[in-house]
């Protein structure tokens, strides 16, 4: 062998602990928004304490902190195993890690102090979307070039999900956010009335596509395979989808904005393009699950398997449900409505933060140099938190959702109105706080795999564990797609 | 496709690449371009008119506030919906919303025609706190919002930019914005807003009519 080579794993390590303490973040200023709504006293008449002031913080906390920093790490450590090369550019690798942390931490800042564009998941101003921008250009720099320098020539299928989500999210995110500056704390989108509503939920419905989607499908697609110890069901058929994935949702967004002021044709492509992507969702979820043949018994006693297939389940439900609420007779009643709210975190909680935490129970030991997780039973306790809480949560805003719902367009036999809108709110404040009470046992679980991660990392934080020499691959004259090595 | 033109993409990271940047730019094409087209062909009609300074103030706290998430502004063309709330939305009222606030929760009832439903100290009493007027509300108190002042120049310069995006205000309308918002509180100028939500902009009978087509039907 000409020379040795070691995976740059410190920045993964970097992005690991980052997401876990984003995670934590996110989801304490979700369970205060949640309380919010339950008490509103609680803002105590202070606007950051306030739910719409901090109700941007949580979704961009989980999504794009907590979510972001799982995925840009989990990104670096797939790239390199399955390319056989240690990522490309360490500095600029290290930039993208500070880069993501700051632009993280000034958003959060600054939302609740009243610094917003206004548009759902895109509340940051101008120049923090600069700096999004440039890190995220950095990302793919850094991605693409860990790509160019791979040793097996075959790009495996995770990482053609990792390039969709670089690339679209980074499409999305400049389109989206073109603004002219008043000052530093305000800014006017180029964009307004109709076609901004349509560019905002192009945005807002491909970022559930490409980043808590396509993102997610990618750490699946490796690290499901991994924890089965088994070949991916099948390898076409992740192709297939993923063409197939990729170029179906960018037309879904227009499902957003049923019976509203959107030309008509717009609302019907949107809701047939809606149906047309059960067919790829549902067949990267049958994928996942399939891998599992013959690895079953992993249930009964990997923790981090448990999480991957409810993920996965959780998946198929979510995308199964998205369609039938694309669907304009359905969408009549469930918008506007918490249903919106059980729907998106059935799919966040239940498939992004489910897979999330599975592949770092995987990843984690092999990036900390350790055979396993410190504690197997903090990870059984997790893994029951996080599944109750998504019931109790989920099952609160569905029902929630329906009563809203149908008390809206109840009529009396007359024809007028049975219920005053303030009568629907009063039905569903219990529903608030089971949905409360769902979200403090998340974010008990979460706490759990803090103190996990922490015990595991005893080695790393200590300097005493050694980086891993990538082995460098037999040269393969025509190689035809295969699964993964054993060992990585 | 041969198996070996999905090898040469399977092999080449440039290839994978540029291909999938095409595959994601086709729904968004097909269906923003359409509508950026329309926008710039259609302009406002009559009683549809660039927000006034304090209007324009009240608005942008509204934005700051987050009240869209909780708030929509857009009557569905749904009967129940209009029988709530009034006349079903149409592109055209929200010409100069920028960013549009239509909304996607209703955690309370929509405002896009509210103005005028309730007094001015009724909306008032309502923002500082939302209880002493409606009792079972789970909306928070906005108190601050009656100790901030409006600073003029800031108007003005917000007015400049909103011109230079396309919206018809005057070099004597934004001469004038000072005079307009002095002396007057956050409080004043989103009760403003909100007052004026759905007042000037609701279609007028006929017009509505001739409107039905393009809207979408109930």
């Amino acid at each position: 062998m000409p020379h040795t080579e070691y995976y740059n794993d410190k920045v993964v390590r970097q992005f690991l602990l980052a997401s876990a303490i984003w995670g934590i973040v996110g989801m304490t200023v979700g369970l205060y928004a949640a309380a919010d709504l339950m008490w509103p006293a609680l803002n105590l008449d202070l606007p950051w304490f306030t739910f719409s002031r901090i109700r941007p913080d949580h979704t961009f906390g989980v999504i794009f902190a907590f979510g972001g920093s799982a995925l840009m790490g989990t990104c670096y450590y797939v790239v390199q195993r399955t390319g056989h090369a240690r990522l490309a550019f360490d500095r600029l690798a290290a930039f993208t890690f500070w880069g993501w942390q700051l632009s993280c931490v000034l958003a959060m800042l600054t939302m609740p102090m009243g610094l917003t564009q206004g548009k759902e998941y895109a509340e940051p101003e101008w120049w923090i979307d600069i700096l999004i921008a440039a890190v995220w250009v950095g990302f793919g720099v850094v991605f693409f070039g860990s790509l160019a320098r791979r040793r097996i020539r075959h790009i495996y299928v995770a990482n053609w999900y990792y390039g969709a989500f670089i690339i679209a999210v980074g499409l999305l995110h400049i389109v989206n956010n073109l603004a002219v500056p008043v000052s530093w704390t305000k800014s006017y989108p180029i964009y307004s009335g109709v076609v901004d509503a349509m560019v905002q939920w192009w945005y807002g419905h491909n970022a559930v596509a490409f980043f808590l989607t396509a993102g997610f499908l990618g750490m699946m697609y490796y690290f499901v395979p991994r924890q089965a110890q088994q070949p991916l069901w099948s390898y076409r058929f992740s192709i297939v989808n993923f063409w197939a994935l990729i170029s179906v949702y960018m037309w879904a967004g227009a499902h957003h904005l049923m019976y509203t002021a959107l030309p008509d044709w717009v609302q019907s492509v949107g809701m047939a393009f809606s149906l047309v992507l059960l067919m790829p969702s549902w067949g990267s979820a049958a994928n996942g699950l399939m891998t599992f043949n013959g690895s079953w018994h992993k249930l009964k006693t990997d923790p981090a398997v448990k999480f991957m297939v409810m993920a996965l389940v959780f998946y198929a439900a979510a995308t199964f449900e998205g369609s039938m609420m694309a669907v304009k007779t359905v969408n009549s009643l469930s918008h506007y409505t918490d249903w919106t709210i059980a729907h998106v975190h059935s799919g966040s909680l239940g498939w992004v933060a489910m897979i999330t935490i599975g592949s770092l129970y995987a990843m984690a030991p092999r990036a900390l140099g350790r055979p396993a997780m410190h504690s197997h039973k903090a990870m059984e306790i997790h893994f029951w938190l996080h599944m109750l809480g998504t019931l109790f949560y989920v099952g609160a805003m569905w029902t929630a959702g329906v009563t809203e719902g149908e008390m809206w367009r109840a009529t009396l036999p007359d024809g007028s109105l049975k219920y005053a809108f303030l009568d629907s709110l009063i039905a569903v404040r219990p529903m608030y706080l089971v949905r409360w009470m769902g979200g403090a046992l998340i974010l008990s679980g979460m706490w759990v795999m803090a103190w996990n991660l922490w015990h595991t990392a005893a080695d790393a934080r200590a300097r005493i564990i050694q980086p891993i020499p990538v082995p460098i691959p037999e040269p393969v004259p025509h190689q035809v797609p295969a699964p993964l090595p054993v060992a990585g | 496709m041969a198996y070996r033109h999905f090898e040469f993409i399977e092999k080449h990271a440039a290839a994978l690449g540029i291909f999938t940047a095409v595959m994601v730019s086709f729904g968004g094409l097909a269906e923003i371009t359409p509508l950026f087209m329309e926008a710039h062909a259609v302009k406002a009609p009559a009683g549809v008119r660039p927000y006034d300074p304090l209007r324009l103030a009240g608005r942008d706290i509204y934005v700051r506030e987050g009240c869209y998430l909780c708030h929509s502004q857009m009557i569905r063309a749904l009967r129940f919906e209009t029988q709530r709330y009034g006349h079903y939305s149409t592109a055209e009222e929200s010409v100069y919303d920028r960013p549009f606030q239509w909304g996607s929760k209703r955690t309370g009832p929509d405002l896009a025609r509210v103005g005028g439903k309730y007094s001015d100290d009724w909306q008032r009493m309502h923002l500082l706190d939302p209880r002493s007027v409606v009792p079972p509300s789970n909306m928070p108190g906005y108190p601050w919002l009656a100790k901030a002042a409006i600073d003029g120049a800031d108007i003005q310069a917000r007015m400049r930019v909103l011109r230079r995006l396309g919206d018809p205000y005057s070099d004597a309308d934004i001469a004038a914005a000072p005079v307009e918002v002095k002396g007057k509180t956050e409080l004043d100028a989103l009760v403003a807003y909100l007052q004026g939500l759905g007042i000037d902009n609701e279609p007028h009978p006929a017009v509505a009519t001739a409107k039905v087509g393009k809207a979408g039907t109930p």
